[in-house]
Parts: structure tokens; sequence; C-alpha cells
């Protein structure tokens, strides 16, 4: 039967099994509007701002393990859309945009909205397209899905001219798809495995460190079979959290700038390390100079051999899907005769329990004005650490990460590679889209909340009931703490001037809003908040202005050279 | 060091983008770039020239593996392998340097494949060491206009890099 090119991504994504697009109409994609009006098995959100939709869309495959599916009108639509794909991009997270764009014969003539998509976003995706062809439209989108899943994740856009989607073609969904250029390795190379096993077993000093490919390469279970296996200490980085259970003693915390003391003396003390899904960024390894200073040998699992040997020279590089490495290296652990040295690691856990007895999270929990860490603290009492936590960018996501413990994975949604200001919230949206009875909190601050605010308005649409938790010192938190530490306490333009009174902002969308200024009344708060079920809660919190982030590896220096309370 | 890279690459509209945008985005060096059709007409193959440590050239192999639209990625420097160059030169030829240039030419075994009353067209083939040199090796001050493609490379022997 002959469809239109409307018709045929709707029926795309309908063979997809995509149940909900985050999306924003316009010109160019009218037609595929009209599709959408005509069934209701693909749910359509429509957002404020199409930077929402993508982040939405991004939240809900980053809480789910489907692909978060956006569309979007041509032009500014696209350059909109652009901060959420790189956020995306950045964070390896498996996303398909739907761009509309003018008519074939129209490209190229600077016509009405009209942008070189494929031009704009080649930089920040994994791979995209443009239809010139009605013929070609469901082979693309089955090719999108499939790149976008498959592999090191990414985000692909699908541009569509608007002729595209009124011509007509036969349809067919492919079943399968294969492409000679593109064949993703699955499983670890067998002689590598055995290397990295006979390290492992050799080593006196361990420590085992992890990124966000656990959470993607759904590898947490094998994860932590592997550590209580071996008896090893675990570090997660930002996007690692609840890869493996942070109450597990095994856990030393996150690592990185903002790590644990005890994560991060581990990492450059330790002579065996075990990276898995992690890619040794600037701010978990700190100086690759001072990293190297002691000598440690490395085994390093990613599904992207691009990844490995990237920043830090590695010993024995495993390309392949982590579930599958990790699984194929339990089996063979356990098969083997003989374990870890149990005495090596006895000491190796004692001289830990020194490096965690410095205690390197406490703060002043006698202040009289309410500390950021308490509320996050009270946070994970309320919500018996069993919520999804979206975060936006700054000291109040450092202090979430730090403070609420994560035991199970996709529960820790933040950008973490492209650090984007004003993801919290459409975050929250896109968990919450897919998980409808969850918990789900967004842990913000004055600054970053105001960078997609508008999103208010599309939580009231779809009676969205997250809990906002504004952690608000009236200043960008994390650079006023950079200008305090490294430009003389000049604080340029980090002051938040005439702040929105929240509460009466939170009651114009129709919300409910609160305002919280001593430390006696925050968990009475949250307890109101969360026993809310129906409605979103925006908690204005009054903190402390000067608290700061600790510890903290200042840039340039090693991982070892923290600056402690 | 200098390292001669093949790449077999889907014929599609962008490919080359792909790879040009891959190396300014990550900064590295590109001295040539050359792109055409193969007998397959749905595969293009490139030949790169660049330049790097050791750890670069590896990114940019498995970089260059990571496009979508890549096949097949071969660094030529590894082994035994041929590289041509083609240029052509305009050539002032007038008074005693008509003859000259016509010497130069042959001894280069060069080709003049256009003529004037005032100048000469030369083609030249050849590494891009031999090109350089039949450019020293001329007067600097007849030389009018210079176009060369860029290195195109092939292992030698078995060395072959199909699908």
């Amino acid at each position: 039967m002959q469809l239109s090119g409307a018709e045929i991504v709707v029926r795309c994504l309908q063979e997809e099994g995509v149940d909900h697009v985050f999306g924003y109409p316009g010109g160019a994609v009218l037609f595929l509007y009209d599709e959408l009006f005509k069934q209701d098995k693909v749910k359509h959100v429509l957002v404020r701002h199409e930077q929402a939709a993508v982040h939405a869309a991004d939240a809900y495959a980053r809480s789910t393990d489907k692909v978060g599916v956006a569309l979007v009108t041509s032009g500014p639509g696209v350059t909109n859309a652009i901060t959420g794909i790189a956020t995306a991009y950045m964070d390896s997270i498996p996303l398909v945009i739907l761009t509309g764009q003018v008519p074939t014969y129209a490209i190229g003539e600077d016509a009405f909205q009209e942008c070189d998509t494929v031009g704009i976003t080649r930089p920040c995706v994994k791979h995209n397209f443009l239809v010139k062809d009605v013929s070609d439209l469901a082979l693309t989108i089955k090719k999108a899905f499939y790149i976008a899943a498959t592999g090191r994740p990414g985000p692909v856009v699908v541009d569509i001219p608007k002729d595209i989607t009124a011509h007509k073609a036969e349809f067919a969904y492919p079943k399968s798809i294969a492409m000679r250029s593109y064949n993703p390795v699955v499983k670890g190379h067998a002689g590598q495995i055995k290397k990295a096993i006979k390290l492992l077993l050799e080593a006196k000093r361990p420590m085992i460190y992890t990124g966000g490919g656990v959470i993607l390469g759904d590898a947490s279970a094998e994860l932590a079979q592997l550590v209580r296996l071996l008896d090893f200490p675990c570090t997660n980085t930002l996007m690692g959290l609840g890869g493996f259970p942070a109450t597990d003693r095994h856990f030393l915390g996150m690592l990185g700038m903002h790590g644990t003391y005890e994560a991060n003396m581990a990492m450059q003390h330790c002579d065996v390390l075990l990276a898995v899904g992690a890619r040794f960024d600037d701010r978990v390894i700190g100086n690759p100079k001072h990293f190297f200073e002691q000598p440690r040998k490395i085994v390093h699992i990613d599904i992207d051999p691009a990844s490995i040997s990237k920043r830090v020279k590695v010993d024995v590089p495993v390309v392949g899907n982590v579930r599958e490495v990790l699984k194929e290296l339990i089996r063979q652990i356990e098969a083997a005769r003989g374990g870890p040295d149990k005495e090596a690691l006895k000491a190796w856990w004692t001289q830990i329990e020194v490096w965690r007895g410095r205690d390197c999270l406490k703060y002043d929990r006698t202040s009289a004005i309410i500390k950021p860490q308490f509320v996050i603290e009270k946070l994970y009492e309320v919500t018996k650490g069993d919520a999804f936590v979206t975060s936006d960018v700054g000291q109040h996501q450092m202090w979430a990460a730090q403070f609420y413990k994560f035991d199970k994975p996709r529960r820790w949604i933040n950008s973490g590679g492209l650090g984007t200001m004003g993801v919290g919230l459409p975050y929250a949206m896109g968990v919450q889209m897919a998980h409808p009875k969850a918990t789900v909190a967004c842990v913000t601050g004055e600054a970053s909340v105001q960078m997609c605010i508008q999103e208010l308005s599309t939580c009231k649409q779809y009676r969205l009931p997250v809990k906002l938790v504004n952690l608000n010192n009236r200043y960008m938190g994390m650079v006023r703490q950079w200008q305090e530490f490294f430009h003389g306490n000049r604080y340029s333009e980090s002051y938040m001037d005439a702040l929105p009174d929240f509460v009466k902002l939170a009651e114009a969308y129709g919300h409910v809003g609160m305002r919280i200024e001593k430390p006696a009344d925050v968990e009475p708060a949250l307890k109101e908040a969360f026993s809310r079920k129906k409605d979103l809660v925006f908690l204005d919190f009054i903190t402390d202005q000067t608290e700061n982030v600790f510890p903290m590896v200042p840039g340039g220096k090693g991982l070892s050279e923290m600056i402690l309370v | 060091m200098r390292h001669i890279i093949s790449v077999l690459l889907e014929n599609e509209a962008g490919a080359l983008s792909r790879v040009a945008g891959l190396f300014s985005a990550r900064g590295y060096n590109i001295e040539s770039l050359t792109v055409a059709p193969t007998e397959d007409e749905t595969l293009s193959r490139m030949t790169i020239v660049t330049s790097g440590s050791d750890d670069i050239i590896e990114q940019i192999n498995k970089q260059l593996n990571k496009l979508v639209d890549v096949v097949k990625v071969v660094d030529l420097s590894e082994g035994g392998h041929i590289e041509r160059e083609l240029m052509l030169v305009k050539v002032r030829a007038v008074g005693k340097d008509r003859e000259e240039m016509k010497r130069m030419a042959d001894i280069f075994r060069g080709r003049i494949i256009d003529v004037t009353d005032k100048d000469y067209t030369i083609e030249l083939t050849g590494p891009g060491s031999k090109l350089d040199a039949f450019l020293k090796a001329i007067d600097q001050v007849a030389i009018l206009e210079t176009v060369r493609t860029g290195a195109s490379g092939i292992g030698r022997g078995d060395r072959i890099l199909k699908v």
C-alpha cells in the first residue's frame, strides 16, 4: 500500500515500539503532526522549547533502556535542539531526533526557516541523514534506531524535507539490518581477557573504576558480582553512579575532581586498575602526568576502541560489550585455581579504611543556616533512597552525587560530559513520563533552573508531579567557588540578582511552591512535598551562600592533591 | 611522523565532510586529502596524508574507523607502499628559458601538455618529494602557477585494500 512520507514516519515509530515523542510543531513538520493527530499509539509530549524536547527524550532514554525520540521543525527548531543533542552525544545516550527541513527543491536557497541541519549537527551526533527520496525513508529510520542503540550509543538525526513527508511510497518496515560500514564489536578478545585475569589475580592493591558504560550496557548486576567475587574496592564516575550499589561496603564513593578522599587515594595508589566503561576524562583523573607518577597496570574494558588509550595508555585493552566481557571475566575467575592475594588485599583494605576514616564529606551540622548537603541527606532519607534524581549542573549536582546514595542504575540522571545547565527540569519530565508512578526529584539551583523554567508549563499540561529541590544560594555556586579559590574572591557576574519569588512563580504555573529557610523545616517540608503525589512542588531552600564543594582536585593537579575541608 | 592513510568509505553526500570535520574538530593535521569513487561506484577511496605522534596516529585510525560511513582504514605507511601525486606547472617559456624548461621537464620525466608562445604547462607525477625537487630545480621567477592533487597511495604486492 502506498503511504505518504508522514504516514511512513509514524508507522516506523510504531514499529520501533516508540510510545513517547517529545517535540514542538512548525511549518516543515505539519504533515508529520497531522499523522500523529490521527493515531494514539505514539503519544506526543508538547514542550515549551525544543531544547527541552531533546533533554526530555534523553532522560527518557537514560532512565529506561529505550531509544528516546524528539521531533522538531526546521531552522530555529533545530538550532534550539542543538544543546540537547550535544548533551546526549557527550554522554553517549541513544536518541533519534527527527527534524523537519524545507522542501528538497528549496534547499540551498536560504528559504524561510532553512538551516543546514546535517552540517550543523554533524560534530555532535553519532550519525545523521538527510532523506532525499521518500522510498528511502523507512530504511533510513530503521538505520537511525539501529545506530543510536548499538555499539557505543549516541544521538542520530534524521532530517526530512517537507515535500518528502507528502510524497508517497510503498511501505515495508525492514525486519533486520546489516551495514558493511558499521559492525560494533560485542565479545571481548579471549586472549585479552586471559591477560586481564592474570593481572587482576596478581594484584596487591587493586581498584575497580567504572563509568557510564556500565549503566548504558546494563551491566551493573555483573559488576556487583565481580566486585564481591574478588573483594576489590570499587568507585564510580559521576556518570557511573548507581552502576554499583552505593551502600555496599566495597564502594568508595565517586572519584574525580569532587570525589571522595578514599576513592581518589585508592585510584592514585593502586597497582592494578580495572576500568569498565569509563574514559579517564580530565574531571576524573586530574593531571595525567601526576597520575602516572605511580606505576600501575591498567585493564580497560570499553565498547569504543577510540576511548582506549586516548588520554591514558593502558596495558590490557578489551574491546567489547561490558556486560559480555564482565560475564566472561566472572566465569573464568570462578573456574581459575586460586583467587586474589588475600593477605595483600587485607593490608590494602586496612589502608583504605584509614583513608575512609578521614570522613572527607563532613560539614557543619550545627549551622543555623541550611547547609545544602543537609538537604540532600534529608532528601535521601525522605525518599528512602529510591527516587529517580535528576540534577542540573554546578555545586548542587556535586552534592547530590556525593550525598544521595544510588543503589540502582538509571536512577541518577545528569549531564556529565557537556555539563549543561538547564537540563534538570526537562530531565525530570522525561523520567516521569517513562515512569509515571515513580518518585522523581530534580536537584537544582536558582541559576540552572531558570535556564529551562518555561517547562513548568509542560509539567502542568501533563500533570507531572516532579519535586524540584532548589538549593538557592543566590550565586552561580560553582563559578563563585572557583572565583573564591582561584580569582581572589572577585565574584565577577556570578551573583544572581533580581531573582524571582519561586513560590509565586510555581503558583503562577499552577503548581505548589514552598520556601524553606531554617534547617529544622527541611525534613517536614520534604515530607509534605513528597506526600503530595499528584502535585509538582517547587521547594525553594535558602541555603548557605558560602558553602563550597569538598574535596576538590584543582584543575591541573593530581588526584592525591585534594583540597579537603 | 608523516603517515599516509587510505580510507574506503560509502560514496554518499557528506562523507567527505565527516572526515574533514573529524580532523578539524580534534585538531589533527591534514597535509593533503584526495578522494574519488572506486571501480565499485558505491565506494569512495580517500588518501589522507597526515602527521603526528604514534598516539595521535592511533587515535586518527580509531576515530576514522568509528565514522559510520567508513568501511575500512589502512595506514599504508605501516608497510611497503607506493605513493604518487600529480602536479601541473605553468612556467614562463621565452628566450633561452624555453629550451631550458623543455630540458628540465625531460630530466624529471614530465610532459609538456600545453604550449603557447610565452609559456608551457608541464605535467609531472611522482612522490611529493620529486615534485618539490622539480620546483626547486627550475628558475623560481619562471613559475607562473602550480596545482597539485595531493598524494594517492597503494600498498605493494599483496597488500590489498578492498571490501
